[in-house]
């Protein structure tokens, strides 16, 4: 069985962005960037489920220029076999992403797609779904738990009152939540070893693909900022200014 | 033309999340139907149609809707678009945000998430960067499809109405996808979206056994129990109370955050709060930055005297 992990390359999650002085974007010169850890993560699911057997081949896929054949290379370190960087100059949009991933599921026909749940730079939580759409494949979104049978995937998903667990006929897209694992750090002679792995170059906007974007974004603004307020010296204090002062108790 | 809102609920009751979703509607447009597709589920479309503001409510039931599974529901809710509909609106729950990009790639449009304003019928605000840059985007896509933040929109209030309720087909079961099984994690305390007051502990609790601490304090403010991701990964609490970026987001009157640093992904979560309180040992730490009243104190000792003066 093959899976195929789709990666994102984002804005570090410890830095704190800046809007453009032009607004059009956030900065992004000198800025440290990586691999989106909820595709991180997914990475990491689809090497345990390839130590543990069940899998042969685990393959990463980017879409995007061609910088972000970092992250591709970070996938490799951690143990994937190989890369593929569907390279192309377009802002991307969820739809357009998940429209270049089903031309390479086509070529590749993995059982199981892992996809990172949200990306922490858009934040929009949308691409494993649309892709699962596309195909006509069932989804397991939010997954802390997924189990592989010979044609199921059961998945265990974080919802808003709980835990739902579904069984999912394969093949089948799956997105991460935090808690399915702790990605493994990467050791120095995996770094070496992946700098040698096979990475696939196609140009996206050669295909006969429609990527172009339909939202436009008009204006980007920082939110209203909230000023700290007072610190006090004792409970007392605190319990009169909740009672009396902000009279929310 | 119409919006349709999709409920959520669990074939019994409807979640109070549609609530702000019809108030953001009425900001969109005067023909509003709520979809409610479920199982036996004609007290649910009753209890939509209560709801002040909407036209009408679309009751759709079969066996494979029971656990509102998206890939059953997008096919359905694809085909009443084609009634005349140019707004699918959801609230951003895990229930909206499993479902609507789905609905969206099957109606070839890009999908909004998590608005917080709407400018105009294709115009709204959204926020990115885990809140830190607010985004207004015009989407040209045809039909749009939205899930609403629920806590940026007032909730409707007025339930004495009673819209049409009308019977629609069911559309073919996929079967590719089942429920195994769902653990929902039961409490008597205010659900964490809806809560006047939330206390929110952190990785400061040092262990589940602490956690009782805020419960206490929780029972006597009539508040919901939130958390931060650490204290989540570590096992303190379910993760269905992690708030942050990636958790849920909360609006209260009054947040008290006890042992929380105030790292970005959780202060997405949060800082909408109209009150924010923090209890924290470090000076330096972030969340004093928002807080509206900051305690510099060992948390071990505020929380019994807290609970102590709240008694008197
Ligand atoms: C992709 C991604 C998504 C994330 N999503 C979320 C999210 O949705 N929600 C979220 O919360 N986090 C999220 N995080 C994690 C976030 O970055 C922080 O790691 C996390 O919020 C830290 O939790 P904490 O404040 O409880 O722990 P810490 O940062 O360890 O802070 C503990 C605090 O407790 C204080 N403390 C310790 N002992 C005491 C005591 N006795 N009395 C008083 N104070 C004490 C310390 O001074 C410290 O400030 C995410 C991270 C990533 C990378």
């Amino acid at each position: 069985m093959k899976i195929l992990v789709p990666v994102k390359r984002t804005i570090d999650a410890n830095i704190h962005v800046r809007i453009k002085s032009d607004g059009t974007g956030v900065e992004q010169e000198n800025v440290k960037m990586g691999i989106n850890p909820f595709c991180e993560i997914a990475v990491e699911a689809a090497l345990q489920m390839k130590e543990a057997g069940a899998v042969e081949e685990v393959i990463v896929v980017t879409v995007g220029q061609n910088v972000c054949e970092d992250v591709l290379r970070h996938g490799l370190a951690m143990g994937a076999d190989r890369g593929i960087l569907m390279e192309t100059d377009q802002s991307l949009q969820p739809l357009g992403i998940a429209r270049v991933l089903e031309y390479v599921i086509k070529k590749e026909s993995p059982q199981l797609v892992i996809a990172g749940k949200q990306s922490i730079d858009s934040d929009n939580n949308q691409t494993g779904q649309m892709l699962a759409a596309l195909l006509g494949w069932p989804q397991g979104t939010f997954a802390s738990k997924i189990e592989i049978t010979l044609d199921h995937v059961k998945v265990t998903r974080e919802v808003d009152k709980g835990l739902r667990t579904l069984s999912l006929q394969l093949p089948a897209v799956v997105t991460t939540d935090l808690r399915l694992n702790e990605p493994r750090y990467l050791s120095l002679p995996n770094i070496m070893k992946a700098r040698k792995k096979p990475i696939d170059i196609i140009n996206a906007s050669e295909l006969e693909i429609n990527i172009i974007p339909q939202l436009k974004t008009l204006k980007l603004e920082y939110p209203p900022k909230r000023n700290g307020g007072v610190r006090l010296a004792s409970v007392e204090d605190l319990v009169d200014k909740l009672r009396n002062e902000a009279r929310v108790i | 033309m119409g919006i349709l809102i999709i409920a959520e609920h669990d074939n019994h009751i409807l979640s109070e999340s549609v609530l702000p979703v019809v108030s953001a509607a009425t900001q969109l447009g005067k023909d509003i139907t709520i979809l409610v597709a479920g199982q036996d589920c004609h007290k649910v479309a009753e209890q939509a149609a209560s709801i002040n503001g909407i036209t009408r409510v679309w009751l759709a039931e079969a066996e494979h809707y029971q656990h509102q599974l998206a890939e059953e529901l997008a096919p359905l809710i694809v085909d009443q678009v084609a009634k005349g509909i140019n707004h699918v609106m959801a609230p951003s729950s895990t229930f909206g945000k499993d479902l609507m990009p789905r609905v969206a790639a099957m109606l070839n449009v890009e999908q909004l998430s998590d608005i917080t304003v709407i400018v105009s019928e294709d115009t709204f605000v959204r926020p990115t960067y885990a809140g830190n840059v607010m985004a207004t985007v015009k989407c040209e896509g045809p039909v749009k499809v939205i899930t609403v933040r629920t806590t940026a929109f007032e909730p409707v209030n007025v339930r004495d109405s009673a819209a049409e309720i009308i019977s629609i087909n069911a559309a073919p079961k996929l079967g590719v996808s089942e429920f195994v099984e769902g653990i929902v994690t039961e409490s008597d305390r205010p659900d964490l979206n809806t809560a006047r007051v939330v206390i929110s502990g952190g990785r400061g609790l040092g262990d589940a056994e602490s956690f009782k601490l805020l419960e206490k304090i929780a029972d006597q403010l009539g508040a919901a129990i939130g958390a931060s991701r650490a204290a989540v990964d570590a096992g303190y609490i379910s993760n269905d109370h992690q708030v942050g970026q990636t958790g849920r987001v909360v609006a209260p009157e009054l947040y008290i955050a006890v042992g929380i640093s105030g790292a970005i992904q959780h202060l997405a979560g949060m800082k909408d709060s109209k009150v924010i309180v923090a209890i924290n040992k470090d000076p330096e730490a972030p969340i004093f930055e928002i807080a509206d009243y900051g305690l510099v104190a060992d948390l071990f000792q505020v929380l019994p005297e807290l609970s102590d003066a709240l008694s008197k």
